[in-house]
This record gives C-alpha cells, sequence and structure tokens, in this order.
C-alpha cells in the first residue's frame, strides 16, 4: 500500500506519458494486493486510515521518497524483484497461496519494467548512469531488512535472499553498474519498518494520505 | 525528452480475435518499451492477445490525392467482385 501511494505520487510528473500510464498501472496492481491483504486482517479503510505511523508494519525500503526517475526505478527494481520471489515460495501456502498465484503475474510485469529501466538508464547516458547508481546506492542499505524472518511465515529466507541477490546482481551488471558495496543488515542499515520504526519523511506520506479520513471520520465514499 | 522518442503504430490481436487491427499509436524509445507500453495503453493487460510495434516510420501510406483510381470499385463489372459463389456450410472466417 505504501509503495503504490508513492509511485501514485508520479501521476502528471512522469518524464513521459506513456511511463506515467506504466507507474500508474503498477500502483493499482499494489493498492489491489494492498487491498487483499488488509481485507485478510480486518477492514480495509480502518487499517489504512486510522493506525498511526508506529503500527504500520511497511518495510522501509517502501516508504522512501521517489526521488528522481532513477531513484524510483531502483527502488522498482530492488523490491518487485523480491515481491516475485516471495510470493513464488508462497504458491502453495495455504493462507497466501491464492493470493500469491494471482499476484506473482503482476509483480513479474513489475520486475521486468524496472529491469528494462535499470538497463537503459544504467547503460544509457553518463548523468542516467550516475544517476541510476546513486539510487542503488542510497537504497542498497534498505535491502537487508526484506529478508528478516516474518513470524507466521514458514518460508527458506535464506534461499530468497540468495536468489534476490543473484537476479538483482545480474540486472546491475548487465546494465554496466556496480553492486553498491554497502551494508545490507547491521548498524548502518535499516530494518525497524517491521517493528514500526520507520524513517520521517513516512510521516509526512502519511498525514497526507489520511487526512480527508480523520477529518470525516465513519463517512461513507 | 519525448521529442526524441520516435512514433510507433500498434496493432492488437484479441484473445478472440482472428487478426491483427491497429489500436493507435505512442512514443516509445525502443521496440521492446513501444511493447510494454502498448500493453499498458491499449490491452489492458487481457490475457492472450498478440501486440505488433511498428515505427511509423516503416509504414508506407496511400495518397489521398490518388484515391480514385485506388479505391473507386468498378461497379459496372460484377465480374470482378466474388459475388456469384454459394459459400458451403462449415467455411469460416469469411
Amino acid at each position: 500500500m505504501v509503495l503504490s501511494h508513492r509511485l501514485a505520487e508520479w501521476a502528471g510528473h512522469a518524464p513521459v506519458l506513456e511511463e506515467e500510464v506504466a507507474l500508474a498501472n503498477i500502483a493499482l496492481d499494489l493498492l489491489g494486493q494492498a487491498r487483499i491483504l488488509l481485507s485478510m486482517a480486518g477492514d480495509e479503510d480502518e487499517l489504512a486510515y486510522l493506525r498511526e505511523e508506529r503500527a504500520f508494519r511497511n518495510l522501509q525500503l517502501v516508504e522512501q521518497p521517489n526521488g528522481d526517475f532513477a531513484h524510483t526505478i531502483a527502488r522498482q527494481l530492488l523490491f518487485s524483484t523480491y515481491q516475485r520471489f516471495l510470493y513464488e515460495a508462497l504458491a502453495g501456502d495455504p493462507v497466501f497461496g491464492p493470493l500469491a498465484v494471482k499476484a506473482v503475474k503482476e509483480v513479474a510485469y513489475h520486475q521486468d519494467h524496472a529491469e528494462q529501466w535499470t538497463l537503459r538508464l544504467g547503460d544509457g547516458t553518463e548523468e542516467s548512469q550516475g544517476r541510476m547508481q546513486r539510487g542503488l546506492d542510497a537504497l542498497w542499505r534498505f535491502t537487508g531488512e526484506m529478508f528478516r524472518p516474518v513470524e507466521g511465515l514458514a518460508l527458506n529466507w535464506q534461499k530468497l535472499e540468495e536468489r534476490w541477490l543473484a537476479s538483482v546482481t545480474a540486472v546491475i551488471e548487465r546494465a554496466t553498474l556496480r553492486v553498491p558495496g554497502g551494508p545490507r543488515t547491521g548498524a548502518w542499515a535499516a530494518g525497524a519498518g517491521r517493528e514500526g520504526l520507520h524513517t520521517e519523511s513516512f510521516g509526512r506520506m502519511l498525514a497526507e494520505m489520511q487526512h480527508l479520513h480523520r477529518s470525516h471520520p465513519g463517512a461513507s465514499w | 525528452m519525448s521529442g526524441d522518442w520516435p512514433l510507433w503504430e500498434v496493432f492488437v490481436r484479441s484473445r478472440r480475435g482472428l487478426s491483427h487491427t491497429h489500436a493507435g499509436s505512442l512514443h516509445a524509445p525502443d521496440a521492446e518499451l513501444a511493447l510494454r507500453n502498448a500493453r499498458d495503453l491499449y490491452t489492458r493487460r487481457s490475457e492472450g492477445v498478440s501486440i505488433w510495434v511498428v515505427p511509423s516510420t516503416a509504414i508506407t501510406a496511400s495518397s489521398p490525392d490518388e484515391k480514385d483510381p485506388f479505391f473507386e470499385p468498378a461497379a459496372d463489372k460484377p465480374y470482378r467482385h466474388p459475388t456469384f459463389y454459394e459459400i458451403p456450410d462449415g467455411v469460416k472466417h469469411l
């Protein structure tokens, strides 16, 4: 849901009209997945609009501001690759299986979109290459959090991480970029989104997202 | 940016369709992204469709000035039209 909101912020601001449609499409897919997940947990509107920042459990990666286009694409590459392998691993799950089977098709497209743009920007001009590299460098420390085991999900997290790293590395290298060298876990990396600790810009994002609902609580729409 | 992006024509064959139909056009930097943009813009991802993209510059069009010699049918020569055949049962898609 959080990433969907971030992508929706691109509406009207994308580099070209075609790309705007693509980003909006991805945002809509993600919102659809969020609705199913939130509905499984309770009332989707209540969960989206009435929780405080500390009650949100999203990864810190997805709440990162859009930055420039390359920054957004870097976030998409890192996250959609993760989502794809995660949903693939969940396909046989009794609870999340039905959602995962449907969603994996969507996120495969998101991953393809991000890879296409990573290759073009990375292997594009000096300027686009610099921006793409900066995007990856800036977001790299948020990626370790994705593979910290989640309670109630019996998955081989280590295998998931290996697949993710291999896939992302291959794309980054094909795009003539380098895999960021910084830490992905530990003291210099992020990792507390699942515990409700978020980065500074997230609160502002929530304020904007929840404003209307909080001004007129209980209204039907 | 879009000034550098050439125009592409998009042809889509729907799942039950028999031929590709011109759906519209779009701007894209290359064929692969044209295909993806076409999928977002013109198919709404209904599955089982086929998309062709063609750079607009690759298309040669007939000139409106030559409309008459090109398209005016010779109505006084009915033997030019295949209208005297009975179509057997079982022939589809005609």
